[in-house]
């Protein structure tokens, strides 16, 4: 078996290469509480910053999506401390003053691009930051759409951004005021709060069971896409 | 990048890829279907099951994982536990922060309970869930080609008419408005240029009803979710699972301990109304099986209520994901989303030929799969020895244009991408994992938890921790609306129970008569429950451990 060495928080381990850090720091012994959460790169739980040896680089990932290398060196980062604009959304505003008027830190960006580095989800970071200074709320929730909230770009940025907060609220905003509202979906709600579908679903559910697979088991299906 | 061996196979996959393009096989009909699982699915294998020896649902069979947990003793004596002091009151306790659990406390404050008194407790950060974690989408029957009542069939039907017929109709029912709120809160669904909302099928749908936000919708809705609890200033408590109910001299449920992971304290919360939202238990790894769940999913409320009389139902039927990664080995069991095969990618053999149909449900789908790898040894084995099938993720930009695998599918692209293997141009390879739990803990129609003598009072439940909506198999699809529709109706009962509500003195007698049915059985103290974590730590580590902190 083939083994990298990696440094947790600076004490040595001999571990599989080929492990993600998540399963290299569980085989060297250490039990997660905080900084393991889906595990598949979907809730940001995870964020890890490390060097390698001769680089004077500072990296950041995701531990449960990383592939450990020799000569890692690596703590987590289980937590980042960040203030969440409070708001409430029937009453915010779509036009291009809101964003700044909760985050006005984001006029403090100098654009180093730090952020965008440090985005484990590869995402331009510092455009969407720039979009939403320029009030362009739909380019702000669309670059920003993938983020997982992992709190990496706010701890990197020299400007004490918090990103993902700025993002989550042009996002809301997009959904609810700039994306177009569905015409089907609200025709369907009002459909079923007057009661069409109230009486046929009633005797759907007091079908024998013989019926009631005839009618799945005929039932058309509608052609794929 | 595929290693040589598993090259020449997917030399076979693109060799008559454009052949197949618009050639499906058949979908099976009933009879043949039940062959299939019957012979294939892991659920069919007696000896991965037992009758459970103590409890209300005594002589149930379920996974033996599952036994282990339901006949193992308390985490800690009940007498130990000092129920004079309160450390926190609440009206509304809500036991577990993902989708149903946040979801019920913004029902419960919309339906007049104040936000301070509206308590989460949840095991990990509110969020960490497999809610989060849901990729494809979340059905409702908007459609005008569609109905709640195809969708109704479609769920009975995919659950093998095991299902409860009172939460099915909530489900189908209750989900365009569920939509329609997560509209006005901001979710931003796919939508085309007029608002109409881009749906796709999922496997056993007889209509087009997926709605998704790219391939994060679970992330999309929970994000969404938990800032406005935030906005509204619900408390949450992270870290902080719940390790028993507690009952008052009345019989109701009175609140429950809960247990800081960081300072191994316990809590007293005296609540007057708890909503169970704990999840399922893909980390229990039934049958050995890698899982999709997130890090938490133990089925510690499955236990807990239980102790307290609730019903278990369907809790034999387990849910494996046919399309779990096979490779590369550092993702291996991680969910591919079955919008994959919405949007055309087909599941192929070694020799590249097409074995059953993409969208079948999933336990026949799953059964297909690992018949042929076991079965007909048709598989493509990977460097370890794992066996997998390709889906032929490239025909997806040949049929909808370039640039959809990117734009719809972007998580999965992310994934494969970071171990160099680009979906867009070779397929990918995929095994059946363990996903859901379809059975749980038995509620009525207003998310009230059934005891054979009836509601428990003070005791709601809502998302996979419920046995009852799915049947034996749960729909794509269905698992985030079953959170959102049952969240809501918890939080709206909850809201109204806890009006009249009088608190008796608190007790944990229910905990004590369980102890004594596990003695007069006869089962050994060895086992404690609930799980709360997995524990992934080497063995070679854990045999040289000493407890002396």
């Amino acid at each position: 078996m083939e083994e990298v060495r990696i440094y947790i928080m600076g004490k040595e381990y001999k571990v599989p290469a080929g492990l993600t850090i998540m399963k290299a720091m569980e085989y060297a012994g250490y039990r997660y509480i905080r900084g393991s959460g889906c595990r598949a790169g979907f809730c940001g739980a995870c964020a890890t910053i490390y060097r390698k040896e001769g680089d004077y680089k500072l990296y950041a990932d995701l531990a449960c999506q990383k592939t450990v290398e020799d000569g890692m060196h690596l703590v987590q980062l289980p937590f980042s401390p960040a203030n969440k604009a409070i708001y409430d959304i029937e009453r915010v505003k779509a036009d291009d003053k809101t964003i700044l008027s909760f985050y006005p830190e984001i006029a403090r960006c100098v654009s180093c691009n730090t952020c965008t580095k440090a985005c484990p989800q590869e995402l331009e970071v510092m455009d969407y930051i720039q979009a939403s200074l320029r009030g362009d709320i739909k380019k702000t929730a669309e670059l920003s759409f993938d983020c997982i909230q992992c709190g990496l770009c706010a701890i990197r940025c020299p400007a004490e951004i918090v990103h993902y907060h700025v993002a989550q609220l042009a996002r809301r905003i997009y959904g609810k005021y700039v994306a177009p509202k569905s015409k089907h979906l609200e025709k369907r709600v009002r459909e079923i709060e007057e009661g069409k579908y109230a009486k046929e679903i009633r005797e759907l559910m007091n079908k024998s069971l013989e019926e009631l697979r005839k009618m799945y088991n005929e039932r058309d299906i509608e052609p794929g896409d | 990048m595929y290693p040589k061996e598993m090259e020449k196979s997917i030399e076979k996959v693109e060799r008559n890829r454009e052949e197949r393009l618009h050639r499906l096989p058949e979908r099976l009909k009933e009879k043949e279907k039940e062959e299939l699982l019957l012979k294939w699915h892991p659920d069919y294998k007696p000896e991965a099951k037992r009758k459970i020896k103590v409890g209300v649902s005594k002589n149930a069979i379920v996974p033996n994982e599952v036994a282990d947990l339901i006949e193992a003793y308390p985490l800690e004596n009940p007498d130990e536990i000092d129920l004079s002091q309160i450390d926190y009151q609440a009206d509304v306790l809500i036991i577990g922060g993902g989708g149903a659990g946040t979801c019920a406390a913004l029902f419960a404050y919309y339906n007049g309970v104040k936000p301070e008194n509206i308590l989460i407790a949840t095991k990990l950060r509110n969020g960490d869930a497999n809610t989060m974690m849901a990729q494809g989408g979340i059905q409702a029957a908007d459609k005008e080609n569609d109905s709640p009542l195809l969708h109704y069939l479609d769920v009975i039907g995919g659950g093998h008419f095991a299902n409860k017929p009172e939460l099915v109709e909530k489900l189908v029912m209750d989900a365009p408005q569920i939509i329609k709120w997560h509209e006005e809160l901001g979710v931003m669904y796919d939508k085309s240029e007029d608002g109409e909302m881009i749906t796709v099928h999922g496997g056993g749908t007889c209509r087009r009803r997926m709605h998704s936000a790219k391939d994060y919708t679970g992330m999309e809705i929970m994000r969404v979710l938990r800032d406005e609890v935030r906005n509204i200033g619900i408390n949450v408590i992270e870290f902080s699972p719940a390790i028993e109910l507690l009952m008052d001299d009345e019989g109701k449920i009175g609140g429950a301990v809960i247990y800081n992971l960081e300072t191994d304290q316990y809590y007293v919360v005296k609540a007057k109304a708890t909503i169970i939202a704990t999840g399922g238990f893909g980390r229990l790894h039934i049958q050995g099986f890698p899982t999709t769940n997130h890090y938490g999913a133990t089925s510690d409320g499955v236990v807990i209520a239980y102790r307290a009389g609730a019903i278990l139902r369907d809790m034999d039927s387990v849910q494996y994901h046919p399309t779990g990664v096979a490779y590369p080995e550092q993702i291996v069991g991680l969910l591919v989303t079955e919008k994959v095969r919405s949007l055309g990618a087909q599941p192929l053999n070694c020799d590249g030929e097409q074995f059953v149909h993409p969208l079948e449900p999933r336990d026949v789908e799953a059964s297909a799969i690992i018949r042929e790898c076991y079965g007909r040894n048709k598989g493509v084995i990977t460097p370890t020895g794992m066996r997998g099938i390709w889906l032929d993720s490239p025909m997806i930009d040949i049929l909808h244009g370039e640039g959809t695998i990117e734009k719809r599918l972007g998580a999965m692209f992310r994934m494969f991408k970071r171990f160099d293997i680009d979906m867009r141009e070779e397929p990918i390879l995929v095994f059946p994992t363990l996903h859901y739990q379809n059975g749980g803990i038995e509620i009525n129609s207003n998310a009230e938890v059934l005891s054979p003598n009836g509601v428990i009072h003070g005791l709601f439940a809502a998302g996979e921790v419920t046995g009852g909506v799915h049947g034996k198999n749960r729909l794509m699809g269905n698992s985030l609306l079953d959170t959102q529709v049952f969240g809501r109706i918890a939080g709206i009962n909850a809201a109204k129970y806890v009006i009249n509500r009088r608190i008796g003195k608190l007790n944990m007698e229910h905990v004590k008569r369980y102890i004594d049915e596990l003695r007069k059985e006869r089962i050994e103290e060895k086992r404690r429950a609930p799980m709360i974590l997995p524990d992934y730590r080497e063995k070679r580590v854990l045999s040289r451990a000493i407890d002396i902190l």
